[in-house]
């Protein structure tokens, strides 16, 4: 662990798994010398009492907060990490990882197989939620922190602080999940499938195995994104920001771009490609659509939670998120409730939809920061 | 403490100190404060307006945005020492399991509501033909919240029918400060405009925080302080 005993204000790297120790999937699979790629933020306290980690959502990464390094972007989460946020490295010690699967530095199906020598492919392992959250929690001790003050993320990742707390509930004081759910919905599941669909009708997926023929299914991956995309938004914030205003004088009378909205969705599905893979996007997908935490616990989700009565939990959802709708967030809060978990939770209204965890509202930032500075007061850190 | 409300500093003076208390209703949590600060007590709330909520998360309280009508029932039985419902009973839909609700979740309930028994009300009803607007009931029928208006007499019964035991009784006129009450004399039900009461049930065996041996005295501990 020498490698971290200097953990710089921003630092972070390519974790590997020790030999011994493979990451043991919940499909049956094993992956030998796992990767993880990650950043870290702040420096662990003496008492190694102020660590926090933060769980990303299907298309992020692990550049929470310092710019990305194919886009040139700033983090994505500069609401809440940052100098005088309410995450701030002068206090915290902000661990955020790339999910195993994930195409920004950590193992998934573009690696290359050790067995084979060449890009996994499809024959990377199916991956969940619970081995994400295994190999996060493999990281964490290996960064020399036992039990994290806070564990932290929206959507998938707010997937991934359920998991921690049913499986790790020991190893954490609180938990902040945004606009999620415990299982995926019916129309999840099918808006994932058009996704997916989107991605392996392009003639270049080859199977998934375009590496190895040089080329990118960048067409099926640009509809995919374009269609998770208007999930992500709602209808007033689309009719707000675009209406149906035109591009240009007048209608083409035919297929371009005319509406301002599809020129928007075009820009959106070609940056994502030159940024995220193709089959990482499938397997997270199916990642996602497999979690279902009562599923695990006969159907109870209350029962998940009985070892996570210790907890301290900040549940938020949106008005207008039709993804992760408040219903399926105050499920959640009722099963944390039944368990006798410390849970505070709102609906904040918010006309952005899905994203609106990532955007600009004051009322989440207020509740987010209250909810933190009593977390910290209780476990001594102020 | 000046400024607190007459019926807080009840309340304040009613809870023990580290005990577990769930405020429903708790608004911006202003009680939750006074009794986290105060008594130092785990305070939770539920609470129906989202900026409450937010307000109460802001201020670092445990708030679960909720109806009291539909969201007591997924508190386990007997997760807290007190439920306290603060002038919210009558604007429930169903009072009756609302009340039955609190006293499974918590050993006390403290429960406060405006007496629609109170003369100004009485005599509003009768010399106008209108429905009554005081100063405890200052809305129009029309916007009013309060659905379920009773007097003090009427909500009496409804202990009398849930078999729940009356701990600590308190009445309050105006902004006044709090005077002992006995709640079933007819003089009380005439001249008390808000009341407050703390209940429990009836050959309850309390376990947890009162198991050893630190039983709250059924009556009298309201005035004590």
């Amino acid at each position: 662990m020498a490698a971290f005993d200097l953990v710089t204000p921003a630092g972070g790297g390519t974790w590997r798994f020790p030999a011994n120790e493979p990451l043991r999937l919940d499909s049956g699979g094993v992956i030998e010398g796992l990767e993880i790629a990650y950043q870290t933020y702040g420096q662990l306290n003496a008492d190694k009492s102020n660590a926090v980690l933060i769980c990303h959502a299907l298309t992020m990464d692990q550049y929470v907060a310092s710019p990305h390094p194919v886009t040139g972007k700033p983090g994505w989460w500069p609401r809440l990490v940052g100098p005088g946020k309410p995450l701030d490295p002068a206090r915290h010690f902000i661990i955020c990882s790339n999910v195993i699967g994930g195409c920004m530095g950590s193992t998934g199906p573009a690696s290359i197989n050790p067995a084979t020598g060449k890009t996994y492919g499809l024959s990377f392992p199916v991956i969940t939620i619970a081995d994400m959250v295994r190999a996060q929690a493999m990281l964490v001790s290996a960064l020399g922190v036992d039990t994290l003050f806070a564990v932290v993320g929206g959507s998938m990742g707010g997937m991934q602080v359920q998991q921690w707390a049913v499986d790790y509930p020991e190893r954490m004081f609180s938990a902040v999940v945004l606009a999620s759910a415990s299982r995926h919905s019916a129309q999840n599941i099918a808006f994932h499938e058009v996704g997916r669909q989107a991605i392996m009708a392009d003639p270049d997926w080859r199977g998934g195995a375009y590496a190895e023929h040089g080329v990118r299914p960048e067409k099926g991956l640009a509809v995919a994104r374009m269609a998770a995309h208007i999930t992500y938004l709602s209808e007033p914030a689309l009719q707000r920001k675009f209406g149906r205003e035109l591009q240009r004088d007048g209608l083409s009378w035919g297929f371009d771009a005319d509406f301002q909205v599809e020129s928007y969705l075009r820009h959106q599905g070609s940056s994502f490609v030159d940024r995220f893979d193709a089959n990482s996007y499938l397997y997270i997908t199916r990642a996602m659509d497999y979690f279902d935490i009562a599923a695990s616990h006969g159907g109870v989700l209350a029962k998940a939670f009985t070892r996570a009565r210790h907890v301290r939990f900040c549940v938020l959802s949106f008005s207008s998120d039709w993804l992760y709708p408040t219903a399926e967030n105050r499920h959640l809060v009722r099963a944390l409730t039944a368990a006798g978990a410390r849970a505070a939770f709102a609906e904040i209204e918010s006309d952005k939809g899905h994203d609106a965890f990532l955007l600009d509202e004051p009322v989440m930032d207020a509740a987010l920061e209250g909810f933190l500075a009593s977390a910290e007061r209780d476990r001594g850190l102020v | 403490m000046t400024s607190i409300r007459e019926d807080f500093r009840e309340i304040l003076r009613l809870v023990r100190p580290g005990s577990r208390v769930l405020d429903v209703g708790c608004g911006e949590g202003a009680l939750l404060d006074l009794l986290a600060h105060e008594k130092q007590v785990d305070a939770r709330g539920l609470e129906l307006s989202a900026s409450g909520v937010a307000a109460c998360m802001a201020r670092g309280l445990s708030v679960v945005q909720g109806d009291a009508d539909l969201d007591l029932d997924h508190f386990p039985d007997r997760s807290f020492d007190y439920a306290v419902l603060s002038q919210t009973l009558q604007a429930t839909r169903n009072p009756r399991h609302v009340l039955d609700e609190l006293l499974r979740i918590a050993d006390r309930a403290i429960v406060s509501f405006p007496n629609f028994g109170h003369w100004r009300v009485r005599w509003s009803l009768l010399s106008r033909g209108r429905m009554p607007e005081t100063k405890a009931l200052p809305l129009p029928w029309w916007s009013t919240p309060n659905i379920h208006l009773c007097t003090l007499a009427d909500f009496m019964a409804l202990t009398a029918d849930l078999n729940l035991r009356v701990d600590a009784s308190a009445a309050f006129t105006g902004a006044g400060p709090a005077r002992p009450m006995d709640p079933t004399s007819a003089l009380e039900n005439w001249r008390t405009e808000t009341c407050l009461f703390m209940l429990s049930r009836h050959g309850a065996s309390p376990q947890g925080k009162f198991s050893q041996g630190e039983l709250p005295p059924a009556s009298g501990d309201l005035f004590d302080g």
